[in-house]
């Protein structure tokens, strides 16, 4: 039940672009055209998982008990690490993916590096840490990786209803200086209302 | 986050800092390191032909040679041996030069151009109603009939396909109706997409005779709503000596593989529908060659 309500908090409540506002720029940027919009979800729901989970391995392991000598380096060091390790593993992946399975390696095509360095990949490593730092560490992880799943895709959601609705707007009849970004942004805005609705549901 | 308030008091900053830097350039060799074995473990051997040939393509990325660009055509012509001349925007040069690449001779691929099929420019084509609406074609087409022309078939004349063009090589003629720069276009389909009512198409630029219409309407619909539209009178069909052109479904089709452009069923077609291009498409390039250029 703790994790269902994980899952629900993470997809609907605290969605990561309707909610807590972090990962905008491919929201906005990657949202013209719905296969181009499933191409970046998919692979943001796929580094997010493995950030999630390695980060929070880091963040014990690397940071934490081995270097134990008086200097606890997990809050000072955790970002600029976070982003190098999430950097190179995102690079490893990718090599894996185009050796063993080059059918999903195509599928995620360019959206696999350029997800890479975004601040919603980021963002969820943080809260990982906020959330589950207390809890022990086999829960934690468990906790961790499946919020970076409920996570991604929650930002898949928002990615593809942001989509579908701008491609109905290119067809529609806009005042032209609302045209393109502007209505972009007041739809994104009555979304991100829309989406208060689910506040407190967790 | 604040966990630097309860830091031991016996560290100092400095230890801070040099720890800091350990742990960076620890981690930054360590995983260098990891990657750079990676890469020589998980190398996929790609075929060294496709770099030299995305060197040669034009990489405009346009989707003529029907791929999803430059280097999905690189690819595909490596590793499924396909025709080294199907990239429209590099012509011939590029062709010889993949198949020099790829050690094959290819013949160039004939030149091609887009051929807007009808003929209904706004002082024969009848206007039927007033369009206030989005000034796209897709838009007034899907307005149906009350899209500015009578005929369902013909031009909307909104200028989709100029929009379209990634060449300049589509103008809006002064007429309403959208005229090919032949030297400046090279068939790359975009303004085939762009049509709604799908009256553009690509043909050999060594096609000259053309039916400029597309409406399966009866003759007598035709003639109510256009000055130049086919009434299936079959003039034509019957003049071909090369039976290259017959009415199929009230509207006279060329079959460019017999076709010679010998002219004769031009000067039979009684609605001056079937048009030889060879003097049009010149006086369009004199007009407008200079402006796409320069744009």
């Amino acid at each position: 039940m703790e994790y269902f309500k994980l899952v629900v908090a993470a997809i609907f409540v605290s969605n990561f672009i309707l909610a807590q506002f972090l990962g905008l720029c491919p929201f906005i940027g990657v949202s013209k055209r719905t296969d181009s919009a499933i191409g970046m979800g998919v692979a943001v729901v796929f580094v997010m998982v493995l950030a999630s989970f390695v980060t929070y391995i880091v963040y014990w392991k690397l940071l934490y008990m081995p270097f134990n000598i008086g200097v606890d380096a997990r809050e000072y060091l955790n970002i600029v690490v976070f982003i190098l390790v999430i950097a190179a593993l995102v690079q490893f992946v990718e090599m894996v993916l185009q050796k063993s399975m080059p059918g999903l390696y195509r599928a995620l095509g360019i959206y696999l590096p350029l997800i890479t360095t975004n601040c919603a990949v980021l963002g969820v490593t943080q809260l990982n840490i906020g959330r589950f730092g207390s809890h022990s560490f086999l829960s934690g992880l468990l906790g961790s990786t499946l919020n970076g799943f409920a996570s991604g895709i929650g930002f898949f959601m928002a990615l593809l209803l942001m989509s579908a609705i701008r491609e109905r707007l290119d067809e529609a009849d806009i005042p032209l200086p609302f045209k393109g970004v502007p209505i972009a942004f007041i739809v994104a805005c009555s979304m991100a209302l829309a989406f208060l609705g689910f506040s407190g549901m967790v | 986050m604040f966990g630097f308030i309860y830091m031991p008091v016996e560290v100092s900053t400095a230890q801070y800092t040099v720890f800091g830097l350990v742990v960076m350039v620890a981690l930054g060799a360590g995983l260098a390191a990891i990657l750079y074995f990676a890469s020589r473990v998980f190398k996929v051997d790609t075929d060294p032909r496709v770099e030299k040939i995305l060197e040669v393509l034009p990489n405009a990325n346009c989707g003529a040679c029907g791929f999803g660009g430059c280097v999905a055509y690189a690819e595909a012509l490596v590793t499924k041996g396909l025709a080294a001349n199907l990239c429209a925007p590099g012509r011939a040069a590029v062709a010889a030069k993949i198949a020099a690449i790829m050690g094959a001779t290819v013949e160039a691929k004939e030149p091609e151009v887009a051929v807007v099929h009808c003929g209904g420019d706004n002082k024969v084509a009848v206007h039927d109603a007033d369009y206030y609406g989005i000034q796209t074609c897709v838009a007034a087409n899907v307005a149906g009939l009350n899209s500015p022309k009578g005929c369902l078939f013909g031009c909307l004349g909104l200028g989709d396909c100029a929009r379209a063009c990634p060449f300049n090589a589509m103008v809006m003629g002064e007429d309403g109706l959208p005229l090919v720069i032949e030297s400046a276009c090279v068939a790359c389909k975009k303004c085939v997409a762009a049509c709604p009512r799908n009256i553009i198409e690509i043909h050999q630029k060594k096609s000259f005779v053309h039916v400029l219409c597309k409406s399966h309407d009866a003759g007598r619909d035709v003639l109510k709503v256009c000055k130049v539209g086919c009434i299936a009178c079959k003039k034509c069909e019957k003049v071909c000596p090369a039976d290259a052109i017959h009415v199929i479904n009230n509207l006279a089709v060329i079959d460019y593989a017999k076709c010679t452009s010998c002219g004769k069923c031009v000067k039979e077609c009684p609605q001056s529908i079937i048009v030889n291009l060879r003097q049009v498409r010149e006086e369009v390039d004199k007009l407008y060659e200079p402006a796409a250029k320069e744009a």
